[in-house]
């Protein structure tokens, strides 16, 4: 085979394996808009109706309860996350921290990013263990606030990172704080950063393994902080495990409103990033 | 600013107020910075000193080379779950790995304006997508294609759920993954590298493949590292897909349990009995200290490898 040949050959080949990737996305979205949306939209009241106190035996009553756990879970943990993740970012970037200590943090860092999710929930469970409490909404908020922390830490250092030199200069030039400086830093990097912690929210309202056993698995409507809940994500999990055909149709209905939510998120950051790629002073043109 | 008291004093205040907040600022800021090495630590900790009772009382290699896993009877052999593990993983590392490098490179040298933006927001959504979703399409898709079609083919015998569903899936949830971060390490590279191996006579192959690909090396190695920890601790899709039957796999259509599954399939039932709790908690132990080893082992290389191929 001549080296055009080859080529050409290798040409097709990258094509075809984006293409993979690509179809089976298109796979994956369209199943379950299909059955998802079929079961939703033939029974929309299912993903606001209380569940019955035999919800996963006779599948009485829909999946409100895990709709709530989730925006009761995932808020709260959001906002603590990113509230950490900010300022460690700003530690990291600004000029509190030496070149060296920044970096042993980012290596911690990368290595909590790549822990399992699994490994943040039987963390906390040790946790609940090891103080006697139980399982409930409380400690599934810590479990994926733990998981979100570095995620967003890492959406919010690339933006940072991105933010233009010229604003630290300019406010120190003016004799702020290190302080203040960060802040109007931050401030530039703004849409950045609400981005990334977007997309923190997005991978924490879809992740199950971390709540699997610190939230509990509840079939009844959430009942306080500490109180058993169940997300969407382990409803699902639960759902498709049944015996009952018409629990596991609800799993297509639950994992439609899912998906149209975290795909709803993708947008929205997307959106943002690029907002912020035209509208930063000095950023990238695009 | 508009203050009756007088401009100097009221100067003198703000500046200590200033003061102030860059003071109690900079504690909180470095309390957030250590904060990130605590975790890490209060982790290992935690399921290092819940994981000691089974380890005093249950010899370690014993816990690893046995393969009779029966908690009821304090027998706690990880090899079925370790082999599980380590099939599904070299499996859909087998899968994703060639794919995910030619995306990439489809996406950082071949595609271009609207194209190249279209199919990189896809690969995003793909990234994103809950795995418990992809375990819920798998199984009216890849199921019944593995259980119906594919086994029968090769002749054996399966229900669908098993390890080749699980790797199949998994190499699908891990691709977005290497592909995002090899795009990043190859969008990286100056295009002057390009243009030199073209302005020689190169073809465009022959760049990618002796210039961009060595020059990108370290950052996709340590893709394809971090995406083998993905895979590893995987919980998930595999608890959906692998038929959960603690015993050795003895083919790739068999059922299995990987390390992960092990603590789905059990916990809830056997939190009671302390020394299961404590396999379990081991089980976690694992987990981290070999996905971190990884980390760790990508971070070395990726430095060793910079040192080599430089451009």
């Amino acid at each position: 085979m001549d080296r055009y040949a080859k080529q050409r050959l290798v040409g097709a080949l990258v094509r075809g394996a984006a293409a993979l990737v690509v179809a089976v996305m298109v796979l994956v979205v369209a199943v379950t808009v299909y059955r998802g949306g079929r079961v939703f939209l033939t029974n929309p009241s299912v993903v606001v109706t209380p569940p019955g106190s035999r919800y996963m035996l006779e599948a009485e009553g829909g999946f409100l309860h895990a709709v709530l756990g989730s925006i009761f879970i995932v808020g709260p943990a959001t906002v603590v996350s990113a509230v950490l993740a900010v300022s460690t970012a700003t530690y990291l970037q600004s000029d509190y921290s030496s070149e060296r200590f920044s970096e042993v943090v980012n290596m911690f860092l990368n290595v909590l990013w790549g822990t399992p999710p699994i490994v943040y929930g039987v963390f906390v469970l040790t946790v609940i263990i090891a103080i006697g409490a139980r399982t409930s909404l409380f400690f599934g908020i810590v479990a994926i606030a733990v998981f979100q922390y570095p995620i967003m830490t890492r959406y919010t250092d690339e933006a940072l990172r991105s933010a233009p030199g010229t604003v630290r200069e300019a406010t120190y030039g003016l004799g702020a704080t290190r302080f203040e400086s960060a802040i109007m830093t931050a401030r530039a990097a703004l849409p950045g950063i609400v981005a990334g912690v977007i997309m923190g929210f997005a991978r924490g309202i879809g992740d199950a393994a971390t709540v699997l056993f610190t939230a509990g698995r509840s079939t009844r409507m959430p009942g306080g902080p500490f109180e058993p809940a169940t997300t969407l994500p382990v409803l699902i999990f639960d759902q498709a495990m049944s015996f009952n055909a018409e629990v596991r149709s609800h799993a297509y209905a639950a994992s439609f409103v899912l998906i149209v939510v975290v795909l709803g998120l993708i947008l929205l950051s997307k959106l943002l990033a690029g907002r912020y790629a035209r509208f930063a002073p000095g950023g990238r043109h695009s | 600013m508009a203050d009756s008291t007088g401009g100097a004093q009221s100067g003198g205040g703000r500046l200590r107020r200033r003061l102030l907040a860059e003071r109690a600022s900079s504690y909180w800021l470095r309390g957030a910075g250590y904060f990130a090495v605590a975790l890490f630590v209060l982790i290992v900790l935690t399921l290092l000193y819940k994981s000691l009772p089974l380890l005093s009382e249950y010899s370690l290699v014993r816990a690893i080379t046995s393969a009779n896993w029966d908690p009821a009877q304090n027998e706690f052999g990880f090899m079925p779950a370790i082999v599980g593990t380590i099939y599904v993983t070299g499996l859909s590392m087998l899968m994703g790995t060639p794919i995910a490098i030619l995306a990439a490179i489809y996406i950082a040298e071949y595609a271009e304006g609207r194209t190249q933006a279209l199919v990189s927001s896809f690969i995003d959504v793909l990234a994103a997508i809950p795995s418990v979703i992809f375990g819920l399409v798998a199984l009216v898709v890849v199921v019944p294609f593995v259980g119906d079609y594919l086994a029968p083919a090769v002749g054996a015998n399966a229900t669908g759920l098993g390890i080749l569903t699980v790797s199949l899936v998994m190499a699908i949830v891990v691709t977005p993954f290497m592909i995002s971060l090899s795009v990043e390490s190859l969008e990286a590279l100056p295009d002057e590298l390009r243009e030199s191996s073209l302005g020689v006579g190169a073809t465009k192959w022959e760049t990618i493949r002796s210039v961009l690909l060595r020059a990108a090396g370290p950052g996709i190695f340590s893709a394809i590292l971090l995406g083998f920890g993905r895979v590893f601790g995987a919980t998930i899709v595999p608890a959906m897909l692998i038929g959960g039957q603690t015993h050795v796999p003895d083919s790739v259509f068999a059922t299995g349990q990987t390390l992960p599954t092990l603590i789905v399939n059990d916990f809830g039932e056997l939190m009671s009995l302390p020394l299961t709790q404590s396999a379990l908690i081991f089980v976690g132990l694992m987990l981290v200290v070999v996905v971190w080893l990884f980390n760790f082992g990508a971070m070395l290389v990726r430095r060793r490898l910079q040192r080599r191929w430089q451009f």
